[in-house]
């Protein structure tokens, strides 16, 4: 009996791992990404200028040995300020898709779980939240309550919790009719528990793809909103308002530096969290290929 | 008849056998909402089971068996309309506890046992980690270690060898019959007066359910529960029921010990099954099946709903159905002509 070790290649989370790790792009993406965290966690050492530092002398210098990436239409290194936006655009991507990921796997597993009325209740708001036009509205409400990081952060998280809801939903209610639950209920789990429990790491796999995919969306949509000027407010940068500055076409024509690396920057951030989240799909779906 | 009990060593628990029966059922019916309108599935059963008593409810599949046992546990889905007379668990009416009260008995003084442990466990978790649930659900102070300890001597109590390592594996690494004993385990984790028991040995393979039965029929003995067997294999019953209760198209048609119902039936239900099981100690050229399929329950027939099938019925038992009467000490049986079984056996 003995010479049957527990492995633990068996799990379903390493069999996950080995799936992962089977697509390219993904891998290739988490390690853009950990660089890109890293970068911007060290965002000091790295650059070595302060990024709020006004030196009008030095006004829109293209590139060059002190500044790598140029300096912007007030003096500031582009580098450091990119560097230092990552952070702030990281931080909206992943603080707005925490808030819509425990949003919509707890009302998604409740409206599962209890059926009936809040089944109904709950699934009306997700309709009511999609059939907005998202980012108008947060448009409006930036203008009413005035533009800062938290209000942006909530409103996207909100806006996002229903595509997560509904997966969740519909996770609970295959789970509902399971043997293995209702022999959790005759040995006296109730209703948080078998949340907890069971429900909750069934749904995992697909809300990790989700929550990913809402990580990039986020980004993409924060660095639209502090485009517009309504998110991350200067002198603090982010990804978007650096590109406030290539609005005229003269810095677009003569000064691409401006605006190139924080475009770049947002682009590939998106399409890596993006493949991570195609490579997550495949590994949690055991029916894909391996 | 609870010498089992006294082995567990707690005095309360033989002070507190009183009069009553461990389990008492009285004019249960059982109604279903489906697409094809109100389906009763059981009707007007009452069954009592004393403590340490192993009873098998026996009948074929739809007979209202299994919805006679979630009933109990309130187990039943949604669409499940259920009605009786008292459901009562040690002299306290189970219909009267909350939700909470509930989920404190469900695992804790009865335990149930599923029909297919293959489903019955969640593939996903470990089965230490399934075992240890059913003990940390009933702890006071959830204490994760020592439930984990528990979950090993509770497999090893069941008879899955190297318990401690196969603790941390997956049901799929699992055996049926060792998934099964896992489920067993879970069943007496916290040492149930009661234990229900789904068919389960069904879904095993013919040399594991011996194992499975014998290692029951262990459990019952150490844990002194009383047992509700629910089955359609009358081996199983001869091997380890006290008394059978027959169930046919959501009703009580018979009930005796288990030695007068292999040796007398006195209802030709079940003496329909008895003849439809091939025997050792008989020759016989040919098995006698019971002709026809069990009745549609969103239609039942008129009168004795066995009738289309029965070979002694006449106009009688179109019309007008029997009421289960008292036949013998401790037998019932519905069927108007129970005399003439007793003296053609």
């Amino acid at each position: 009996m003995t010479s049957r070790t527990v492995a633990a290649g068996r799990s379903p989370a390493s069999a996950a791992l080995r799936r992962f790790r089977s697509h390219p792009a993904a891998v290739v993406s988490v390690v853009f990404i950990v660089l890109v965290v890293l970068a911007a966690i060290f965002a000091r050492p790295l650059s070595g200028h302060d990024p709020n530092a006004i030196d009008l002398l030095q006004a829109r210098t293209g590139p060059s040995g002190d500044h790598l990436l140029g300096t912007d239409s007030t003096g500031r290194d582009v580098l450091s300020r990119l560097l230092f936006a990552g952070r702030i655009s990281l931080g909206v991507g992943l603080a707005s898709a925490a808030i819509a990921v425990v949003l919509g796997t707890l009302l998604g597993s409740v409206a599962g779980l209890l059926g009936g009325w809040v089944d109904g209740l709950v699934m009306r708001l997700a309709d009511v939240f999609m059939s907005f036009p998202s980012l108008v509205v947060i448009v409006v409400v930036s203008g009413i309550l005035g533009p800062s990081v938290l209000t942006m952060v909530i409103a996207i998280g909100l806006f996002q919790w229903p595509v997560c809801g509904r997966i969740v939903r519909g996770v609970t209610l295959s789970l509902r009719e399971q043997e293995f639950v209702l022999a959790s209920r005759a040995t006296g789990a109730g209703p948080l528990w078998l949340m907890r429990k069971h429900i909750i790491p069934a749904a995992l796999p697909p809300v990790s793809v989700v929550a990913t995919l809402a990580v990039a969306q986020a980004i993409a949509l924060e660095a639209t909103l502090s485009f517009l000027g309504l998110g991350v407010q200067p002198p603090a940068a982010s990804w978007g308002n650096m590109l406030t500055d290539a609005q005229s076409l003269t810095v677009i024509r003569s000064e691409p530096w401006l605006w190139l690396s924080p475009g770049i920057a947002v682009a590939l951030t998106v399409l890596a969290v993006n493949f991570i989240g195609d490579g997550l799909r495949d590994a949690v779906d055991p029916r894909s290929a391996s | 008849m609870s010498a089992g009990r006294l082995s567990i060593g707690d005095p309360s628990a033989t002070e507190s056998v009183d009069k009553g029966p461990l389990l008492r059922i009285d004019g249960l019916s059982v109604e279903f909402r489906t697409s094809d309108g109100v389906v009763r599935a059981v009707t007007d059963v009452s069954l009592s089971v004393d403590a340490g008593e192993i009873v098998a409810v026996v009948g074929e599949s739809g007979s209202g068996k299994t919805a006679t046992a979630m009933s109990v546990l309130r187990l039943l889905p949604d669409t499940a309309t259920v009605e009786a007379d008292a459901i009562s668990f040690r002299g306290a009416d189970l219909r009267a506890l909350s939700a909470r009260e509930l989920r404190k008995i469900r695992g804790g003084p009865v335990g149930m046992i599923f029909q297919d442990p293959m489903t019955a466990l969640n593939p996903v978790m470990t089965v230490g980690a399934q075992v240890a649930e059913a003990v940390l659900l009933h702890q006071n102070r959830p204490d994760k270690r020592a439930a984990w300890d528990r979950a090993v001597e509770l497999l090893r109590l069941v008879g899955v060898p190297d318990p401690a390592q196969r603790v941390r594996q997956y049901p799929h690494e699992f055996s049926g019959g060792m998934r099964q004993r896992a489920m067993i385990a879970m069943a007496i984790a916290n040492n149930p007066d009661l234990i229900i028991a789904d068919e389960p040995t069904t879904a095993l393979d013919v040399t594991i359910q011996a194992q499975v039965l014998a290692l029951l029929k262990k459990a019952q003995a150490e844990t002194g529960a009383a047992t509700i067997l629910i089955t359609h294999d009358l081996g199983v019953v001869a091997e380890l029921a006290d008394r059978v209760v027959v169930m046919y198209a959501g009703r009580v048609v018979e009930t005796a010990g288990v030695g007068e119902i292999f040796a007398a039936p006195r209802h030709p239900y079940t003496k329909g099954l008895l003849a439809s099981l091939p025997r050792m100690d008989v020759d016989v050229d040919q098995l006698d099946p019971i002709p026809g399929n069990p009745p549609n329950m969103a239609d039942p027939p008129a009168g004795c709903a066995f009738h289309p099938r029965c070979p002694l019925a006449r106009d009688r038992c179109v019309t007008e159905r029997p009421a289960l009467v008292e036949i013998g000490p401790g037998r019932t049986s519905a069927c108007h002509f129970h005399d003439e079984l007793a003296v053609t056996p």
